[in-house]
């Protein structure tokens, strides 16, 4: 079943992502789509992510289209002005990649060009835009395509932002642009999620929860001190630091924040960072099982 | 302010290398108040080049001289430039290129320009301002998102804030203090509203730029 037709009728959706090779070596990227085929509904495909340059989002995307493969069409407006976004919005909507996820992007200075220009004309509200436009019969400029899109877009919001309220505020102008659906920055406060779902909920935002899995106590702090949005409970880091296990215990943590609010939205993102493997073993934990092809 | 500041001397030695009497010319507005380009820091470039000069050859004259602005034909008409080949300029962009635009000898900039800018403290100046032709400060609060936000977006606050920082670490995320300030000030409401499509044809073309060959007439 498609991710669009997923998410329309209501079943719980699985994505998770890969990333595309630095080089035109597809073997790793396919060997890790491959193995997550059957387990998801969709995969996102980076664009260029943390700003560290790679091979093109959409190149990519056809790579796993051909291979049967649903591809999430990851954009960003780092790299690309109004003209180059709208214009790859077409060119992957002609292989018939339509669903969208639009991104402001890491900046340059954390990446491995940091002489590059960051474009940013565009910001992810205003991609949301570009593509409502487009399904609309035009560009952003009022002129006439010869060929609509159907594109799906979705969008990125962060439920432990600090401060929360400037971001739930960024999160309603993306309601109103017209995302279809969302995915968040990983999540692992189950009450905090739930909260947050409330707010989504009246604004009937489709969401999907964003999972990272913790493979230690070490890696949950420094998540924590590091990248903005992530806050693991001390209770977590706990389990974890006192685990003979500690990657099963972070599988085991995944599959119970989904467990617990899987109820409450509309399907799970599962972020790999490198750790491919650990996706299926957290949806069998969670007791979801392969996707209907 | 425009806000400017010395550029390594290495790189500034290297570009006069060639002449044999440069003339530094300071500009006594902007970059004397951003302690760039003032009769303090003329003196003081003039002293360095000297014993660079002297230490490693071959032997250049340096020789100094003030202006009020560099960007203004009724001051720079009273430069005298002597017998120098070449202009050492302690100005902004604007003041070297029109004092090369206005001078027979080449014209070098000494200063890099960086940002207009409020003085915060003691030698120390906060950004505020791009330039970018189609200012938005009235609904953000007095808060420009291009100069303060490092992405210059124009909707909210991105994924990359921590506790009210920018992921970049050296600043607080202008819209989180826009978010705030708008709050504070009971028009909160309006963020909401606030989507700016930035309009970059006005930082390629309008007539107060005056690039073409009629430049100065448009006005």
């Amino acid at each position: 079943m498609s991710f669009r037709d997923a998410l329309a009728s209501g079943e719980f959706v699985v994505t998770s992502e890969v990333g595309p090779p630095k080089g035109t070596d597809i073997t790793e990227m396919m060997q890790a789509a491959e193995a997550l085929r059957s387990r998801v509904h969709a995969l996102n495909v980076t664009d260029n992510q943390a700003a560290v340059m790679r091979m093109s989002t959409i190149a990519a995307c056809i790579h796993l289209k051909q291979a049967g493969i649903e591809p999430v069409l990851q954009v960003t407006g780092r790299d690309r002005n109004r003209i180059g976004i709208q214009s790859d919005l077409l060119g992957a909507a002609s292989f018939g990649i339509t669903t969208v996820l639009a991104l402001t992007g890491d900046h340059v200075v954390v990446g491995d060009h940091k002489e590059a220009k960051p474009v940013f004309d565009l910001d992810s509200v205003q991609i949301l835009e570009a593509v409502a436009a487009l399904n609309s019969g035009t560009d952003l400029a009022g002129n006439e395509l010869h060929g609509t899109p159907e594109l799906l877009v979705g969008a990125v919001v962060t439920p432990d932002a600090n401060p929360i309220k400037p971001q739930l505020a960024k999160f309603d102008k993306k309601v109103r642009a017209g995302a279809q659906y969302f995915q968040t920055q990983a999540v692992y406060d189950a009450q905090n999620f739930l909260g947050f779902m409330e707010h989504a909920r009246e604004r009937g935002a489709k969401v999907l929860a964003g999972i990272v899995v913790l493979r230690s106590a070490r890696m949950a702090r420094f998540m924590n001190k590091n990248i903005p949005g992530i806050a693991v409970p001390p209770r977590l880091i706990n389990e974890l630091e006192n685990s003979d296990n500690p990657e099963q215990t972070g599988v085991t943590i995944a599959a119970r924040f989904i467990e617990e609010t899987r109820d409450h939205c509309d399907g799970v993102h599962i972020m790999a960072v490198g750790a491919d493997h650990l996706v299926p073993l957290v949806l069998d934990a969670a007791g979801i099982g392969e996707v209907a092809q | 302010m425009i806000v400017m500041r010395l550029k390594p001397i290495a790189e500034i030695r290297e570009m006069v290398s060639r002449h044999r009497h440069v003339m530094l010319v300071g500009c006594n507005t902007c970059a004397a108040v951003s302690l760039a380009g003032g009769e303090t820091e003329v003196e003081t470039l003039l002293e360095t080049l000297r014993l660079a000069s002297s230490q490693f050859g071959p032997l250049t004259k340096f020789s100094g001289a003030m202006l009020q602005r560099q960007c203004e034909p009724e001051f720079v008409e009273k430069l005298d430039l002597e017998s120098c080949d070449a202009v050492l300029s302690l100005g902004c962009g604007a003041g070297v290129a029109f004092l090369a635009a206005n001078e027979g000898v080449p014209v070098y900039p000494a200063l890099d320009t960086l940002f207009i800018g409020a003085a915060k403290g003691m030698a120390s100046w906060q950004a505020e301002c791009s330039a970018c032709g189609k200012c938005v400060l009235g609904y953000t609060a007095g808060i420009c998102p291009t100069t303060r936000c490092a992405k210059g977006i124009m909707n909210g606050p991105c994924g990359g804030v921590k506790d009210g920082r920018c992921e970049l670490g050296d600043r607080d995320c202008a819209w989180v203090q826009i978010y705030d300030r708008l709050e504070a000030q009971g028009r909160g409401d309006q963020f909401g509203d606030l989507n700016v499509h930035k309009d970059n044809s006005i930082n390629s073309s309008c007539c107060e730029w005056d690039m073409g060959p009629k430049a100065g007439e448009s006005r």
